[in-house]
């Protein structure tokens, strides 16, 4: 596997919505590299006609029925406890900015 | 008074009013008074909660709930009403739940007290407290060492009596690494025997809720309170008991005994399989093949789900803003981020889902020949506070001979067994198939009372 650059770090900490330093670019990179370096050791596993497992328990399509249980939502007051809210509603950051 | 370290104690000292809870309440917080600060195991002590609750409970005076008068500790992660809940996170410093766990639910309205919200690894990411950002937890046994995580506070505070239970939780070993470095009996139930609700989700594929307690007597008590169907995890089921054997079969891997496994840690579980013979269980070698993969299918399925669980923190509904998570939890982060990544996709999440259908048709084959599997714990007895805290590959290598129980689902019970030479606390675990809990509680206890265990507590 092709060594983990500073590119591909900033790369995927743009992804995960990350904002770095340059010191924790530093440290990331060659720490991540050797976990990667370490994980891609499955490719010696035969792995040919497996399905993969994405969940252990066998169960599927675990449903309830579609009626609302008013105790066990949020109220306004609740769901809003947690910021500063404004006019009860969440304060969400610009996501359109100024024509230039 | 002497503080009772069973729940039968508690219940029949409570019942004799020899005390009351009052009393004991009173007890286990000049126990935090006395040794939190040097220890940082409660993040939050709700000692106003806990009078009320065993006022109520004296009031009755009855105490005849199952969990009457258990003074009980929460990881941080349990999302507790009204009670701030921090998952070790700055991200949460100050974020207060409108709603409880159901564990939490279940435990209070079995008579349960809390007294409050203990220590541990940020979103539950690591194997020995320090990557909380409170500070990490010291092992009550020896302060110079770590307690085990991700749920340290979880065990320093029962075996510091500081609670006498709490609850963790357990993603790849943050039970039953930490019990067994605090001698401790922990937990890692059946994925799907307990549910999830109101516990900050790390990794959902793989995350389990964790139990600590002195005895497996106890551990019995715990987990058929918490078990069971809430209508709000929908991965949990019921079930029943599995019929307890009367002649059993137990396999030990030869895959685990390798050069990473530590000589006195080699010498216990091999004591513990003499035990076992001589009282009339057969114990034969068996081979789980891939063994040497459970590590890194772990760290690639982990924080793949940590990266999408952890994307909900933007701080816009709670909690502060992304810049606030610490460094372990950035790093899971950006693994994840890159594992599910285009072009590493395949490489590695989809490969490793591949090899974890071959993780558990290892465990399906030595479950058609023995009921249980004994396994050390952690390769060593221990290590200090900052041996591993510059390296994190070596810190996951930690996780060796737990995490196979989660990647499989199934449950598995650490056992404490005895001290090493330089006084820290070792033990073995041992798994079972799917749902057998009961049968890992029966040969618990058939190893405790053969060597006369008794509890015992650091300070």
């Amino acid at each position: 596997m092709a060594k983990l650059t500073k590119k591909d770090v900033l790369h995927v900490a743009e992804l995960s919505n990350l904002t770095l330093s340059d010191a924790e670019i530093k440290k990331f990179t060659p720490q991540l590299d050797k976990i990667i370096d370490f994980v891609a050791k499955l490719s010696e596993v035969d792995t040919e006609g497996v399905a993969p497992t994405s969940q252990t328990t066998g169960l599927t399509n675990v449903t309830r029925e579609d009626v609302v249980i008013s105790e066990n939502g949020l109220n306004q007051d609740e769901a809003l406890s947690g910021t500063d809210g404004h006019n009860g509603y969440f304060k969400v950051p610009a996501i359109l900015s100024k024509r230039t | 008074m002497n503080t009772p370290l069973t729940i039968k104690e508690t219940q029949d000292g409570l019942k004799s009013k020899k005390f009351s809870a009052v009393e004991l309440v009173d007890t286990y917080l000049a126990q935090i008074k006395k040794y939190n600060s040097d220890y940082n195991v409660f993040l939050t002590v709700t000692e106003e909660e806990a009078y009320k609750k065993a006022k109520e409970l004296d009031k009755v005076g009855l105490y005849t709930s199952p969990l009457s008068g258990v003074v009980t500790a929460y990881k941080d992660i349990f999302m507790t009403k009204d009670v701030r809940t921090t998952a070790g996170s700055k991200i949460l410093d100050s974020y207060i739940p409108q709603y409880s766990a159901t564990t939490v639910r279940k435990i209070n309205n079995a008579g349960g007290i809390m007294i409050g919200k203990v220590n541990c690894d940020a979103f539950a990411h690591g194997a020995s407290g320090e990557n909380s950002d409170f500070g990490p937890t010291k092992n009550p046994w020896n302060s110079e060492y770590v307690p085990g995580g991700s749920s340290s506070g979880s065990a320093a505070s029962v075996s510091s009596n500081m609670s006498l239970v709490s609850l963790g939780s357990d993603t790849g070993g943050s039970t039953r690494q930490p019990a067994n470095f605090c001698n401790l009996v922990g937990l890692k139930p059946t994925y799907g025997a307990i549910s999830r609700y109101g516990v900050i989700a790390m990794s959902s594929s793989l995350d389990t809720v964790g139990t600590f307690t002195h005895t497996v007597d106890d551990m019995e008590i715990m987990y058929d309170v918490l078990r069971g169907e809430d209508g709000f995890d929908g991965n949990v089921k019921n079930f029943n008991n599995v019929e307890i054997k009367k002649k059993l079969k137990l396999g030990i891997a030869k895959e685990y005994f390798n050069e990473g496994l530590n000589p006195e840690v080699e010498k216990m579980i091999d004591e513990v399989k003499k035990i076992y013979e001589k009282i009339g269980v057969e114990v034969v070698e068996i081979s789980l093949p891939h063994t040497k993969y459970m590590v890194p299918v772990y760290y690639i399925i982990q924080p793949a789900e940590v990266s999408s669980n952890l994307g909900r923190f933007d701080g816009i509904r709670y909690g502060n803003d992304r810049a606030s998570f610490g460094e372990e939890a950035k790093r899971r982060i950006m693994l994840g981020s890159y594992v599910l990544s285009a072009g590493y996709y395949d490489a590695y999440y989809e490969k490793a889902m591949k090899v974890r259908t071959k993780i558990i048709e290892d465990y399906t084959n030595a479950f058609s020949e023995v009921d249980g599997i004994i396994s050390p714990v952690s390769p060593t007895p221990g290590f200090k506070i900052g041996e591993n805290a510059n390296d994190p590959l070596k810190m996951y290598l930690e996780d060796v001979y737990t995490t196979s129980a989660n990647i499989a689902g199934i449950p598995s019970l650490a056992v404490p067994s005895s001290f090493s030479k330089n006084g820290l606390p070792m033990g073995f675990q041992v798994m079972g198939p799917r749902f057998s809990e009961h049968q890992l509680f029966n040969l618990g206890k058939l190893y405790h009372k053969e060597i006369d265990y008794k509890p015992k507590v650091a300070i």
